[in-house]
């Protein structure tokens, strides 16, 4: 875009608009039709307005998107206007009432919703900057995109096709064009089409939304269809509707309608409608080679988008992430999400919302791609649909949440089944008066024991049911007994050993001295269980090069005493007594020492280290103490040093996209897999911190901390000054965080379905238990389940995880967490209650262990496949007959094709010059054990603007979607992935933001890579900071701040994440990855 | 020179040798005949204070199979200013240095009194002393503490400049580097691990040191190239922080659960220990010195495992073939041995613990390296700490005693061939026309590595007569032999003495009485005592004793006067009259009787007899014992049961013991308390005389004997006892009447009855 900024304006206006037309129109005739019902809400407004009730709220939305330029405010109402009469339109012309019926419930609830104000807010931003630059982007990218669809597209234009067409979208500059469209359309003008954009996306879900209701509703005014549809509607579709319901109204009747017969009936018409809404997209599909001419046909054929002759898929008209991620935000935001019923679709990751607990475990805990699965195999083969959890046991929880109760059994020990060892929870069910209990896993029937009876009330529940966790809680924790420790004995308290790399990289760059300062105060945190005054863990200190340096830091010392280990060929603990020790009674010791390490290496001329023998030594020390702990592993360089877990630098650039890629994510030497397995044998956890100034190997370093449940962070190119900030706040978090220890995690399902799979940071030495050395609360692990049996619908599935550790007291526990998910015999049901971001965790997880035992290309072809082939099923079970030439999305799943595409674009999976094999590696690694919220926004990274909400506002600006064509260069935007932030600066900012952000007086001036902003006192300073600062606390890891200016060589850098555009490295836009994804769908079905 | 005992005492002082025979058979087969070898005890660095060593280098012959040094019995040219070998006859010019040389200005080599000199060699690096302590810390607390302090007291007695390391041992091995400021560090290695030499010196990272040190040390002569060592520092740069250090080792920290002996890596520590020094000082004097409270319990070299219940190999275990560490750690030590003998560096071994330590295992590092070897019941005794500062203990000159490094050179003229060495020594494998094929003790060569010696080590060497009968020497002609003992000083200089003697041969068909007068008993128990112990180590027991009881009934075949057939008329000539008795003792001695031993203290013995000077060794073989009371002034008395009298006090000096025995009356009267009346001060004095008789012994000695206070019928008494001729047993007791001393429960012959089947054999005409 940028690039193509200084391009002339007008020109090339021209000749996009030609071919914008058609493809607004086609994505737009699919939009009105189908996006109408998109129920994102923007989509919805624009609808719904011409629905005729959602005008009102529209309108009143449209302030609330503030700055944006009266046009879009305009446009707004207009855009309703207009939609209102299309909706008409559309209902008669395409799935008929139905259509409408779809709509009218969404309708409604958007009127009154918000959508439509965050849909406006966006062509609001945009409006204004209609500056030439982007027009001008948008132009080229114009051009881009028609040759686009064929092949990627010649010239760097690559970037223009993708951000054209956003910007043809987003921009409405084009006046004259838009106008004619709009005209024709019967919008307002240019302006509805950006409306239409957001609408439009949400559109294409919300229809399928919509649809369903309108079977039932069919021809009925609005505000019957409202009342009646929403309720249908919300169990539909799973996300919008029941958010949307901003109405209380339509969520109660959402809630008591969702009869599961209704959904069924309703689907059909759904899908009908969804044909409608995308009929638009369709038509380039077909016409692919020269899409934009399908507008023609495409018009044709759904009548309803008739007003848009020319036909081009209109990147606002696709479904948005950021609308479905804002909708799901004010809709289901707002409530505690109530856990006592079973298969209910949490919100989502990106809203903020209490759990209430009530017998079913906080999505916090566990999610699932789908809460109601299909009863048969053969369903599931079917679908498609992978049945995954995403299990994080230890997660942290917001504090107005209470920690799971620990339950104490006493000597006994927890009660369980007799026969699957299931531990007692609430679907156990009490029989014989209370003398006996049916498990709810096997069936098996189990006395229980005395001290436990009790008398049942008459609905067969036990009556001290509430009194007891284990009976009305989906999370508790159980006091294990001694017979769940190791050996037979109580586990002592865990220890942290801190081993440092003290050759001459690390003394360099200064590292070592900032790691020994800041150790002095860090230790003061180490966690502690409860209300304990200190910490129970002991720390013991090594540094290393190529031997290793073991520290007496025994309290009674002087001096601390260093030993040396030269023998690493057969590492060796040299001391027991002295070596760990608690801080309070070493400090003045520990002190010294740490005072005194970076002194004594000052002048250290050894540069190779080692690196097996480290980790060894952490473990032999720990099985010395005889205890559990964790290893903070200070690593700068490829260990070539003659020891055991040598490696040699094998990095080769030339093996990409062969068949030998897969080496570069597997390690060098198995050694390191056997190293592993002794660490978590002993319960020694790894977490690593390296500091690399070239090639270190990341894929076999990262073995052991990956499988030993520890973390890997990487900080190339380390310099304290630079890097400081970043280091520090990920020790200090990783350091105090609660860490479980010696962990052994398993999940036990009921009859029916079985856990086969497992992904992330641990190690398995049988099928079924997972084992972790340690496992904090931001460790992740996906569990995938296959049929072995029939379901049935009526009992459901159940799941219970299990996890049994050492706390950092070195208490022993069970942490317990059970699901009940719902089972279904209709395809429908299943779709409905898909979560897209569970999916994609759970498939990016696979892909990247695909990686390692198969060409790249081929886990890139197998997701697309497996993706289509979910689609397909849908398109083909579920929705209602209609063209083949139409797209239609499940409601829950429009986003999956943007994510995917995400996903596939991503380093890994499509790595580009700049990325190195470490990195790759180090991200791949890094994903396997991320949670949802994470993946959610790794793949598809936050971009907020700044200057665009009133400064006063508290909320975070709401984002916009990361494309290219989204950023005005007279704003400021922030962007993030978890593990990066950047901010970057639009060549046109008012001279007065560039002065109170960074106390620089104009934009030139700002240093290319600033990576702190100033204190400055003044509001839009603090405001930018204290973003930053909290989007810094939501994330498990620090992200440095780069700043990154218009036209600067960083921007390419940040480019790279606008991950709808096209990508350098030949990732597709959005775009045209959906109507790659149409086309596999299309031969799918065909 | 009026008797042979004025003549071989007058030898023994001015050049420290006692040969078995001073005048020699000139026939290989009449020497053979004589059955004492031809043999001599040298101590070669024998303290000669009126001896002042010369600032110069000695004169070589230019043969270059010979190269003997000028002597006094060299024929000397003064005019052509030429010298003849007396050895090889090559007639030699002098160095320019010579050049004013004249009859009346002689060198001092040249001097008759000189036929011992001492030669200061200048050329060279001075290398400093360097004194590696090995620290057992697998101790008692206080038994810690003790050698805590003994260490650091050391440390005030070392030369400032002296370089010094620490290596501690339990279940690890930390070799301390001793330079670094602040913290303390260490090197840890794996107490079970064997490692080879090349990679200790990687792991201590003294690979590039080692060699540029070798590089340099041609270049730079004058300066210290190993100050770069970071585990052996001078003395003085690191005073307080080895003290600090010291002070501040605790006890081996594992844990040792019950039943179990501690871990103790002493096989790792050693090799380690020798392991560094090779790499850094190679073939310069050091003392390894192994302070240990146990046996090894681990690694290589270990003696026994880690549980107590199965107790250390005994002579029993060992003569059942039941001790299943003892050849592997054996051949594990002897490895060291000789790798730090190779190296010049000597190992001492400090062993106290009530329980055997391992010596058995262990003695061929002090024996091959002339290293110490002291034993003790704990570190916290009188004995050891004594004994340990005598270590230091200086000479007339403010030197310390020790020297290093020393090669021991022997050179005889042609009618004689050098048969072997037994003493704390090596072979250096120097084949050469005067090595002799048949070999005593460690043979085969001619010259020897002795790497630790002090003013009393001396070597036993064993000659063999060459001269073929029918080629007889000329009436008053003089056999020679050199010896050349280089060393280092402690003053860390080279030094050379030398040392040429002379005998005269005589043909033993015609001048038997000749040879016999000339035989020197002492010498001859102690190197035949010498012989036997060699081959004890080697052989079974009771093949020993017979053999010497053979070579006993041989001598007294060949130098008694009887009649056949007729025990009653044998005699022996006073220069054999105590022989046999030194022969009784001998077969008594712990140096070939097991029983009652361990094979440590068995070992620990023998080490200490193959070292010692004559003296001390006439006195291990045979107690001397006093005999205090009020009839007299105290006199020696026979070490027969019969002097045990009641109203005496027996002082007896075993080397190894001091005892001092009350009779039963004494210790009656000292329990009633007499001497404290002043009425009886003269009881009192009586009391004190043996013990002030003790303390002098005991000041003198190294290592310092065990002191024994005891009275009759106590049970320490059984160290006198038991060494004492049983004269009288249960068995003969009254037998002779009389006021007779106390009969000792023993099955052993006496001296009485020994002598009578020795008469009754040798007049025997069947043997």
């Amino acid at each position: 875009m940028n690039v193509n900024q200084s391009a002339p304006p007008v020109p090339p206006f021209g000749q996009p608009q030609p071919v914008y037309p058609g493809y607004h129109q086609s994505s737009y005739g699919g939009q009105p039709g189908s996006t109408a019902p998109a129920t994102p809400y923007g989509a919805y407004n624009g609808p719904v307005p011409g629905y005729q009730q959602p005008p009102p709220p529209g309108v009143s939305r449209a302030p609330s998107s503030s700055g944006a330029p009266p046009a879009s405010i305009a446009q707004a109402p207009c855009g309703q206007g207009a939609y209102g009469q299309f909706g008409q339109g559309d209902v008669q012309n395409g799935p008929s009432s139905t259509v409408q019926m779809q709509r009218l419930p969404g309708s409604q609830p958007f009127g009154s919703a918000p959508l439509a104000p965050v849909v406006s807010q966006p062509t609001v931003s945009y409006g204004p900057p209609p500056t030439s630059s982007q027009v001008t982007a948008q132009l080229a990218g114009m051009q881009i995109s028609g040759a686009m669809a064929p092949a990627p597209p010649p010239s760097g234009l690559g970037y223009g096709p993708p951000t054209s067409l956003a910007s043809a979208s987003g921009s409405f500059p084009n006046s004259g064009l838009y106008g004619s469209y709009a005209q024709a359309q019967g919008h307002s003008g240019a302006q509805p089409p950006q409306r239409s954009a957001p609408p439009q996306a949400s559109s294409f879900t919300p229809p399928a939304s919509g649809v369903p209701r309108m079977p039932s509703m069919t021809g009925p005014p609005l505000p019957g269809q409202g009342f009646g549809g929403p309720p249908v509607s919300q169990p539909n579709h799973v996300s919008s509707p029941p958010p949307q319901a901003l109405h209380p109204g339509t969520q109660l009747s959402g809630l008591p309608g969702p009869p599961p017969p209704m959904h069924s009936s309703q689907q059909p018409g759904y899908q009908l409608q969804q044909n409608g809404s995308f009929g638009p997209a369709r038509g380039p599909q077909p016409n692919y080679g020269s899409p934009y001419q399908a507008a023609p046909t495409f018009g044709s054929q759904p009548g309803p988008p008739q007003p848009l002759p020319p036909k081009r898929l209109d990147p606002d008209a696709i479904p948005s992430p950021i609308q479905v991620i804002e909708d799901d935000r004010n809709n289901r935001g707002s409530e505690p999400f109530v856990t006592g019923v079973r298969g209910q679709v949490p919100p989502l990751v990106t809203t903020n919302f209490l759990v209430k607990d009530q017998g079913n475990a906080s999505p916090r805990y566990i999610r699932c791609t789908s809460y109601n699965i299909p009863c048969t195999s053969d369903m599931a083969k079917q679908a498609q649909v992978p049945l995954a959890a995403v299990i994080k046991p230890l997660a942290r929880l917001p504090p107005e949440e209470a920690l799971p109760y620990v339950v104490d059994h006493g000597e006994s020990g927890p009660l369980r089944c007799n026969r699957c060892k299931a531990y007692m929870c609430p679907f156990m069910q009490f029989i014989e008066g209370g003398r006996r209990f049916q498990c709810c896993f096997c069936s098996c029937i189990n006395d229980v024991p005395p001290q436990y009876f009790q008398h049942l009330d008459h609905t067969g529940k036990r009556v001290d049911a509430y009194d007891r966790p284990e009976l009305s809680l989906g999370s508790y924790e159980f006091l294990a007994t001694v017979d769940y420790c190791k050996n037979n004995k109580f586990p002592s308290p865990p220890a942290f050993i801190f081993m440092i790399d003290v050759s001459y990289n690390a003394i360099r760059s200064g590292l070592v001295r900032l790691l020994c300062e800041e150790l002095k105060s860090l230790l003061d945190f180490l966690p502690r269980e409860g209300g304990a005054e200190e910490s129970a863990i002991r720390v013991g200190f090594v540094t290393y090069n190529k031997v290793l340096h073991f520290y007496n830091v025994k309290g009674s010392l002087a001096q601390p005493q260093m030993m040396v280990v030269s023998d690493v060929a057969d590492m060796f603990v040299p001391l027991l007594d002295g070596f760990l020790v608690n801080v309070s009674e070493s400090r003045a010791v520990i002190t010294s020492l740490l005072d005194q390490i970076p002194e004594m290496f000052a002048d250290t001329r050894e540069t190779e280290t080692v690196f097996a023998p480290v980790i060894q030594a952490g473990m032999e020390a720990l099985k010395a103490a005889e205890c559990a702990g964790k290893l903070f592993l200070f690593h700068t360089s490829l260990p070539i040093a003659e020891a055991p877990g040598k490696l040699k630098n094998r990095d080769d650039r030339k093996l990409i996209n062969t068949d030998k890629e897969k080496t570069l994510f597997q390690p060098q030497t198995g050694a390191y897999q056997s190293l592993a397995k002794d660490c978590v044998a002993q319960g020694c956890c790894v977490d690593l911190f390296l500091f690399p100034n070239q090639y270190v190997d990341v894929a076999t370093l990262s073995v052991v901390p990956q499988l030993t449940g520890g973390s890997v962070y990487k900080y190339t190119c380390f310099q304290v000054e630079n890097d400081q900030e970043r280091f520090l706040s990920d020790l200090r978090r990783d350091v105090q965080k609660v860490v479980g220890f010696d962990a052994v995690m398993r999940v036990r399902t009921s009859t029916g379905i079985r856990a086969i799979d497992f992904f992330g940071a641990f190690y398995m030495s049988n099928t079924t238990d997972v084992e972790l050395a340690g496992l904090d609360g931001d460790k992740t692990v996906t569990v995938e389940f296959k049929h072995d049996d029939r379901l049935n619908e009526e009992s459901g599935a159940l799941l219970q995880c299990a996890l049994l550790y050492t706390s950092c007291a070195g208490q022993r526990r069970l942490r317990i967490h059970n699901l009940a998910l719902n089972c279904c015999t209709q395809l429908a049901d299943l779709y409905r209650n898909c979560e897209t971001d569970t999916l994609i965790n759970y498939m990016a997880k696979f892909a990247y262990r695909g990686v390692l035992n198969n060409p790249v290309k081929s886990v890139r072809d197998t997701l697309i496949t497996q993706c289509a082939q979910i689609l397909a099923c849908y398109r083909k079970n579920c929705a209602s007959p209609s063209s083949a030439g139409q797209l239609i999305l499940p409601e829950c799943m429009k986003l999956l094709p943007v994510y995917l595409n995400c996903v596939l674009k991503s380093d890994v999976l499509q790595p580009g010059a700049e990325v190195t094999t470490d990195d790759r590696a180090y991200v791949r690694q890094l994903v396997t054990s991320m949670d949802v919220a994470e993946t959610n926004v790794f793949f598809y990274p936050r971009l907020l603007p700044l200057t665009k909400s009133p400064i006063e506002s508290t909320t975070e600006p709401p984002a916009v979607r990361a494309s290219e064509e989204r950023l005005s260069n007279g704003d400021i935007y922030l962007l993030e992935n978890g593990l990066n932030l950047f901010l970057w600066v639009g060549a046109s900012v008012q001279q007065g933001v560039v002065q109170s952000l960074f106390n620089i007086s104009s934009f030139s001036q700002i240093p290319s890579g600033l990576s702190i902003l100033p204190v400055l006192d003044n509001p839009l300073s603090k405001k930018v900071r204290g973003l930053i600062d909290s989007l810094r606390a939501q994330r498990s890891r620090y992200m440095k701040l780069i700043v990154v200016k218009q036209e600067d060589k960083l921007e390419m850098l940040f480019k790279h994440f606008l991950v709808e555009d096209k990508s350098l490295n030949g990732g597709a836009s959005y775009v045209d990855f959906l109507c790659h994804m149409h086309k596999e769908i299309r031969q799918l079905l065909s | 020179m009026a008797t042979y005992l004025e003549f071989i005492q007058q030898n023994e002082e001015r050049d420290g040798v006692r040969f078995s025979w001073n005048v020699w058979p000139s026939s290989r087969l009449e020497a053979t005949r004589m059955v004492v070898p031809l043999a001599c005890l040298l101590t070669p660095l024998k303290e000669r204070p009126d001896l002042p060593p010369v600032q110069y280098e000695p004169v070589l012959c230019s043969r270059p199979t010979c190269k003997a040094i000028l002597n006094p019995l060299c024929q000397v040219d003064y005019r052509a200013k030429l010298w003849a070998c007396n050895f090889c006859f090559q007639r030699n010019q002098f160095p320019p240095a010579y050049a004013g040389i004249s009859e009346v200005n002689q060198p001092a080599e040249l001097m008759p009194q000189f036929s011992t000199i001492e030669y200061v060699i200048q050329r060279g690096p001075q290398s400093p002393l360097i004194f590696l302590y090995v620290v057992d810390t697998c101790l008692e607390d206080d038994d810690l503490q003790a050698l805590k302090e003994s260490l650091q007291m050391s440390l005030s007695l070392l030369p400032p400049d002296a370089l010094v390391g620490l290596i501690t041992f339990g279940r690890m091995v930390q070799v301390h580097e001793l330079s670094c400021e602040g913290i303390s560090k260490s090197y840890v290695f794996r107490g079970t691990k064997d490692l080879t030499a090349k990679q200790i010196q990687d792991m201590l990272g003294l690979t590039k040191p080692a060699m540029s040190m070798q590089q340099a040390r041609p270049a730079q002569p004058q300066e210290h190239p190993f100050v770069s060592s970071r585990f052996l520092q001078p003395v003085h740069k690191i005073d307080m922080n080895l003290t600090d250090l010291l002070g501040e080792l605790q006890k081996d920290p594992w844990p040792v659960t019950q039943g179990k002996r501690p871990l103790r890596s002493t096989g790792v520590a050693l090799s380690i220990a020798v392991g560094l020094l090779e790499g850094t000082f190679p073939n310069t004097g050091a003392r390894i010195m192994l302070f240990t409270g146990g046996p090894p319990t681990q690694g290589p070299g270990m003696v026994v495992g880690d549980e107590l219940k199965v107790p250390i190999r005994s002579w029993h275990d060992i003569e059942k073939d039941n001790a299943r560490f003892m050849k592997k750690a054996t051949k594990h030590y002897e490895m060291l041995a000789n790798r730090a003998a190779t190296n010049g560096h000597c190992i001492d071994i400090y062993a106290c613990a009530l329980d055997q330590t391992g010596l058995l295992e262990m003695k061929c590092c002090t024996n091959l390296t002339g290293g110490y070897m002291v034993m003790g019941d704990s570190f916290n005794t009188f004995l050891f700490k004594q004994t340990f500062q005598r270590i230091f203990s200086k000479d007339f000159n403010g030197d310390f005693r020790m020297a290093f490094g020393a090669t021991l050179e022997v050179k005889t003229s042609r009618e004689l061939k050098i048969a072997g060495a037994i003493g704390p020594c090596v072979s250096l494998n120097v084949k050469g026309p005067c090595v002799s094929e048949n070999e005593l003790g460690v043979g085969g060569t001619s010259q020897w590595k002795i790497c630790g010696l002090d003013p009393t080590s001396t070597v036993g060497i064993y000659f063999e007569v060459v001269n073929q009968h029918n080629a007889p020497i000329p009436q008053g002609g003089r056999g020679a032999i050199q010896f050349v003992t280089h060393y280092q000083h402690s003053s860390t200089q080279r030094r050379i003495r030398v040392t040429t003697i002379a005998r005269n041969w005589a043909d033993a068909q015609s001048q038997l009485k000749h040879i016999e007068a000339a035989f020197d008993q002492e010498a001859a128990a102690v190197l035949m005592a010498r012989l036997g112990v060699f081959r004890a180590e080697s052989e079974e027991g009771p093949d020993v004793l017979r053999w010497l009881d053979r070579q006993l009934i041989r001598l007294c075949q060949k130098f008694g006067q009887y009649n056949k057939e007729d025990p009653t008329s044998f005699r022996l000539s006073d220069s054999f009259s105590l022989y046999p008795q030194f022969m009784f003792h001998l077969r008594r001695s712990p140096f070939l009787q097991v029983f009652n031993n361990s094979p440590d203290e068995s070992s620990y013995y023998r080490h200490h007899f193959a070292r010692q000077d004559l003296t001390q060794s006439l006195i291990m073989i045979q107690p001397i014992l006093y005999s205090y009371s009020f009839h007299g002034p105290p006199e020696p008395v026979l070490l027969d049961s019969s002097s045990i009298l009641a109203d005496r006090i027996l002082l007896m000096d075993t080397f190894f013991q001091i005892v001092i025995y009350l009779g039963e009356t004494i210790a009656q009267w000292r329990k009633a308390g007499y001497q404290d009346m002043p009425e009886y001060e003269n009881f009192k004095h009586l009391l004190q005389a043996p013990l002030d008789d003790a303390q002098e012994i005991l000041q003198a000695r190294f290592p310092m004997p065990r002191y024994i206070n005891t009275e009759h019928g106590g049970s320490q008494a059984r160290f006198l006892l038991s060494k004492v001729n049983p004269s009288q047993t249960h068995n003969s007791l009254y037998a002779w009447g009389q006021e007779t001393g106390a009969p000792i429960l023993t099955d052993d012959v006496s001296l009485q009855v020994f002598m009578d089947h020795l008469k009754k054999l040798a007049v025997s005409s069947a043997s």
